[in-house]
């Protein structure tokens, strides 16, 4: 085993033992007195109306996907906003295909109607 | 400084066929909503037309040979070669497809895209030069196959198909991505050309141990796409639950882009390595054709039989790649290629014969198909031949050639364990002669229809190109000798 | 480039789409299609030709590698020379003719398309076998003649006797061909090549030392493979039972063309056979005695398409002993006079069958010289220039071998014209029974239709005229003269021999009918032997067929085959199901535990690929 890599073993092994150690030093130290609302997903004393794991309608899905899409876009479009001098027409060309593809996907999603909550 | 961020001319005419592809599949998508169902046939129409131009963008990049966009994808002819045999394989995919999907889901044309998208994938493979370009090519091909494997959303077996393919895929493909990141960080560089320099040169070689774990989690991630043992467990259930069309696009074009990425890889960039994983190569190989070969003995459903049997080829190609030179690298071109299609035909057979909701997809089905269809069945009979590999079909020849390979590089045992592999094949094959020829002509085949244009001509499409490669197999095997030898 | 691909390709556009739509078509696009293609291809060749001009060096082109492995590179490689030059007028001029009389006389027969289909493509082969720069595909026009023989002598197949002759043609001819295929590998491993180009100045340049092995084998192996082609002894057999085939396929395949190969094929080899002077004296005699025999044979036949057929192999004897000798132009040159007269024998045979409605037997004909005149008057015209009747056809090129033989070996020259003198008697013999006398049948003659008629007339100008070719001068630069001159002695003898034998017929057929039966009888015991074509197919039966279908039966049908292949491979197929039937275990179809098998694995690879080769 090649020795450059030893810190990196040793940081591994620092880093778990340290979480273990921590652990075990809690587990050691803390008063232990479980009661039912404090095993509670929201502690502060709203109940859980159904489980997490039931089912939800796809179209939450499809709006978070398509959140993500047009957020994604804002960050890819904010560093050139800022270099925009720099990049000159080159940027504007990236960018304005870029664009391009993600209005297309725009134009197809809206007019599949997955925009309308039904 | 902005005049140089341009990439020069020619770099944008080396990727001219993804270029091409990207804007039709966008054109696709674009029109698709405004069309009424009767007549989204017009964007498989479109799709072909696209495929076509980007067959000729290929010819057109290939004038221009040499890397581009900084050594990130290079246009040789082993590019040429597989860009222009997953496009062909996407036309003909096509063509079985626009008949299909007009039965089994007339409201929806995506499907064209999603091809198209797949075929872009797997042209950015076939030229990717460096391990980040060949993620993104791999995740772009096989995404779009995902969805195409489920197509047909309201059917078990689609559902089955495509959720076993997607999961087990980016599972495969997290252990692809996990041996670059290792690559990357014991030799600094995700250039495959860059890679080999450094682990050639003794003053830089990174530790071995990394090398090899990088190699060996990567074989996993390639091993899985071409169905190679022991990552092959998805393929039967993948194939068999996909739409019949589909099936006959995934066997074909995503294998043999994933083929040319494997050989890239392994041929370039750790080709220093080689004693080391030409073992490993030689093992699969060899699982690879005993599995695929003696599991589909005991199938009845076609589409199962020609998944184990697509299992079984990936294994001869693997022999190829095993024997490690560069008549074993042009042997698997080859073969990639008379296989693509002698296998999109015989799929083209099943898309025909299957009938709505895919009623008519056992082997007993297809009794009496002979006295029916003589010219269908006529022409099964070659793809089938030609898969046996008997002589004056491609398929032969793929197979003399590969073994021919082998025997150069002293693998007298595989070469041996191979034939007698192709031997057994000859039985299942044969089975469907005999049912398709003396059987009596059952339910299926006395309610057949006519063969769809489309599907027609894919058919004789796929039996020219099957005979083509069998009688003038020089055509095909000058041009991969050729890049073989250049690749380097 | 002249695009000499266009003549065989012309036939074979002609047979893919006679043969794939040819079923639904009418007669009349059928024969369109089927006749154009030919016309179309024969002008082509005359077209080449005459833009080549003077040809003292082949023109060959390349259109690409066919197949190239290891030291072997053959290329689809078409070439035109002299010899070339004048099969191929042969050939298309020939089988143009034969085409048209085809759409008169199949006219009323069922799968019309099908046969044009098997012409075409019999056409499409012919023209690669003669226009091939290489044996290999020279070879690919031989087996795909060879196909076509048998799928036309079949054509009627629900004849079982014409599926018979089929099958003995082909396998006969296999023999043959296995010689050929021997050859080839035997020149791969002398010379390195397949192509004439590479061989024949090999061939030249070796030794005498080393010729006499090596060139002697390669040549008499070709040889073998011509005696089946050519129908030369002793594989001639398959020849006179190849009449079951209609007419106009006796005519093209079995007399004018596809037999003849064989000859073509010794001459184009000449090079090598030069070299090898056992082989040609093997060669000459052959021939010889093949001549003889065969016409001795056709003296005592009564089926008027036997006596041709018998007449056919007789003919190619000649040929063959021309080449034997040296004489290769002559050879060629007979090779062309005989496919004019004897494809108008044949297709003047078909007209008076065609008259008759299928009656072949000469003893059923007589007195029909004023009923079909016109064939009549074709037909004699064919006749006088086979029994070399001076200054028709025959006479020159049968004149030109004499000489050639009596050159080499005096005793070859009177063998030689003892047989044409046979030759006269028996095709006059059939001449005079079927159209001389009072009839005997009880038929209702009817001249046959025009498409049928000029055929026969343009051959008969050719059979009468074809001499004044001057064929051997034109192929003197490839086969040089060896200086044979003109005795006017020895070509007197001949053309007596020829008139004696025309006379001999009329005293015995016409003026005094009985004398035949009275000196068959008289000879008794021979008359029978020849009569039974000296029982060759009876002896090749009991001496070859049964003891092969015998020994096979028992034992390797029931001892190799039932015993041990059956056995080993039912064992073995067991084997592979129980293995079938362990894999599909693995295939429990559950998601989870195929996810497990690929992460097994990857431990697996990185077992072997990472841990171990690293320790190394």
């Amino acid at each position: 085993m090649p020795e450059g890599y030893v810190p990196f073993f040793i940081f591994v092994a620092a880093a778990v033992g340290f979480v273990l150690t921590m652990l075990l030093v809690a587990k050691i130290l803390r008063p232990s007195s479980p009661f039912a609302t404090k095993l509670e997903a929201y502690e502060c004393g709203i109940r859980a109306a159904t489980t997490a794991r039931g089912r939800y309608a796809v179209r939450y899905y499809i709006i978070a996907i398509l959140f993500v899409i047009f957020d994604v876009e804002t960050v890819f479009l904010f560093p050139w906003a800022v270099r925009y001098k720099v990049l000159g027409w080159f940027g504007v060309v990236e960018v304005a295909v870029f664009l391009a593809i993600l209005i297309v996907g725009y134009i197809w999603a809206y007019k599949k109607g997955a925009l309308e909550w039904v | 400084m902005p005049a140089s961020l341009f990439p020069p001319y020619e770099d944008l005419l080396r990727i001219l066929p993804e270029i091409v592809l990207t804007i039709a599949g966008t054109l696709v998508m674009v029109l698709e909503p405004a069309l009424r169902p009767e007549r989204k046939r017009l964007l498989g129409g479109i799709a072909i037309a696209g495929l076509l131009v980007a067959l000729w963008g290929t010819a057109v990049a290939n004038l221009f040979r040499g890397p581009a966009f900084h050594q990130m994808v290079v246009v040789d002819g082993f590019a040429t070669f597989f860009r222009a045999l997953v496009i062909v394989v996407g036309i003909l995919a096509v063509l079985c497809s626009i008949h299909y999907l007009q039965r089994e889901r007339p409201d929806s044309g995506e499907y064209y895209a999603l091809v198209l998208f797949s075929v872009v994938g797997q042209s950015v493979m076939a030229a990717a030069n460096e391990l980040i370009m060949i993620f993104i090519g791999l995740e772009i091909s096989s995404i779009a196959t995902y969805v195409l494997a489920g197509y047909l959303r309201d059917d078990r077996r689609n559902n089955e198909s495509a959720i076993k393919y997607f999961l087990l895929g980016s599972f495969a493909t997290a252990f692809l991505l996990y041996g670059i990141a290792w690559i990357y960080g014991a030799a600094g560089t995700t250039n495959l050309v860059e890679i080999r320099r450094v682990l050639s040169t003794p003053e830089l070689a990174p530790p071995r141990f990394l090398v090899g774990v990088s190699a060996a989690l990567m074989f996993v991630g390639f091993a899985f796409k071409v169905s190679a043992a022991p990552f092959q467990v998805w393929a039967p259930d993948v194939y068999q639950g996909a739409p019949a069309p589909v099936t006959a696009f995934m066997s074909a074009g995503p294998k043999a882009a994933a083929f040319a990425i494997f050989l890239r890889v392994y041929m370039t960039a750790f080709e220093p390595i080689s004693n080391r994983w030409e073992p490993v190569v030689w093992l699969s190989a060899l699982a690879t054709m005993f599995v695929g070969n003696f599991a589909a003995l005991l199938q009845n459903n076609i589409k199962r039989l020609l998944a184990y049997s697509s299992i079984a080829h990936a294994g001869y190609v693997m022999v190829a790649v095993s024997a490690h030179s560069e008549i074993g690298t042009a042997a698997a071109m080859f073969y990639l290629a008379a296989y693509a299609f002698m296998n999109v035909g015989a799929f083209a057979v099943v898309t025909h014969f299957a009938r709505q909701g895919e009623k008519y997809v056992d082997v007993d089905d297809l009794a009496g198909l002979g006295h029916r269809q003589p010219v269908t069945a006529a022409l099964f009979s070659i793809f089938l031949l030609s898969l046996i590999g008997i002589p004056l079909t491609g398929g032969f020849f793929g197979k003399f050639y590969i073994f021919k390979a082998a025997l150069e590089a002293k693998l007298y045992w595989l070469t041996v364990i191979g034939l007698l592999n192709s031997a057994v094949a000859a039985y299942y094959y044969l089975r469907i002669l005999v049912v398709m020829y003396f059987h009596e002509p059952g339910e299926a085949a006395q309610t057949v229809s006519p063969v769809a244009p489309g599907v027609k001509i894919a058919l004789w499409a796929s039996a020219a190109g099957t005979l083509l490669l069998g009688i003038f197999p020089s055509v095909i095997l000058d041009f991969a000798d050729r890049s073989a030898a250049l690749m380097k | 480039m002249r695009h000499l691909w266009l003549i065989p390709a012309l036939p074979f556009a002609g047979f893919l789409l006679n043969g794939i739509f040819g079923r639904r078509a009418s007669k009349a696009v059928v024969n369109a299609i089927a006749v154009g293609s030919v016309a179309l291809s024969f002008l082509w060749v005359v077209k080449t030709l005459l833009s080549l001009g003077g040809m003292e060096t082949p023109h060959a082109e390349r259109y690409f590698t066919w197949i190239e492995s290891g030291i072997l590179n053959v290329g689809f490689e078409l070439a035109v020379d002299r010899l070339t030059a004048v099969m191929l007028l042969v050939v298309t001029g020939v089988g143009l003719l034969i085409h048209i009389y085809s759409t008169g006389y199949m006219a009323h027969e069922g799968g019309y398309y099908r046969f044009f289909a098997y012409m075409n493509l019999f056409m499409f082969f012919m023209l690669i076998l003669v226009m091939a720069n290489n044996y290999l595909l020279m070879f690919v026009g031989w087996e795909g003649v060879g196909l076509c023989s048998y799928l036309l002598i079949g054509f009627f197949f629900l004849r079982r006797s014409a599926s018979t002759a089929a099958n003995k043609a082909f396998i006969v001819n296999r023999i043959g061909d296995f010689g050929f295929a021997l050859a080839m590998f035997l020149m791969v491993v002398q010379f390195g090549t397949l192509d004439f180009a590479g061989i024949y100045p090999a061939a030249a340049e070796m030794p005498a030392e080393q010729t006499a092995g090596i060139l002697t084998a390669i040549a008499l192996l070709l040889f073998v493979g011509a005696t089946g082609k050519s129908a030369q002894l002793p594989l001639y057999v398959w020849l006179p039972d190849a009449m079951e085939g209609p007419t106009p396929v006796s005519a093209l395949i079995h007399a004018a063309t596809m037999v003849t190969a064989g000859v073509y094929m010794v001459a184009r080899s000449s090079a090598l056979f030069l070299q090898a002077p056992l082989a040609m004296d093997v060669v000459a005699i052959v021939g010889l005695l093949t001549a003889v025999m065969a016409a001795t044979i056709g003296l005592t036949q009564f089926d008027i398409k036997k006596v041709f057929a018998y007449s056919t192999v007789s003919q190619l004897g000649y040929m063959v002993l021309a080449v034997g000798v040296g004489a290769f132009g002559a050879g060629i040159f007979h090779l062309m006079t005989h496919a004019f007269f004897k494809a108008l024998l044949f297709l003047g045979a078909g007209s008076v069958i065609h008259a008759l409605s299928g009656e072949q037997d000469l003893r059923a004909m007589g007195g029909l010289r004023k009923k079909i005149p016109l064939t009549f008057a074709t037909l004699l015209c064919a006749a006088v220039a086979i029994a070399g009747v001076p200054p028709f056809s025959g006479f020159f090129s049968k004149d030109e071998i004499l000489l050639a033989a009596h050159h080499h070996a005096p005793w070859m020259y009177w063998v030689g014209v003892i047989t044409a003198a046979m030759t006269a008697f028996y095709v006059f013999r059939a001449i005079f029974m079927a159209f001389f006398g009072d009839s005997r049948g009880h038929h209702h003659p009817h001249e046959s239709p025009p498409s049928m008629i000029l055929p026969l007339a343009v051959l008969a100008l050719l059979s009468l005229a074809g001499g004044f070719i001057p064929v051997p001068r034109f192929l003197e630069p490839l086969f040089p003269a060896e200086g044979a001159h003109h005795d006017f002695a020895l070509v007197a003898v001949s053309v007596g021999a020829g008139l004696l034998g025309i006379g001999l017929a009329w005293l015995f057929y016409v003026s005094k009918p009985g004398l035949a039966d009275s000196a068959a009888a008289r000879l008794g015991a021979l008359y029978r032997l020849v009569y039974n074509k000296y029982f060759v197919d009876e002896i090749y039966d009991a001496t070859v067929v049964r003891p092969l279908i015998g020994g096979s039966r028992a034992v390797l049908w029931r001892g190799v085959d039932a015993g041990v292949i059956d056995g080993a491979v039912n064992g073995i197929a067991q084997r592979s199901r129980d293995l079938g039937i362990l894999l599909r275990m693995f295939q429990s179809g559950n998601i989870r535990s195929y996810a497990a098998w690929v992460l097994l694995g990857s431990v697996f690879v990185l077992a072997v690929l990472g841990v171990m080769g690293g320790l190394r």
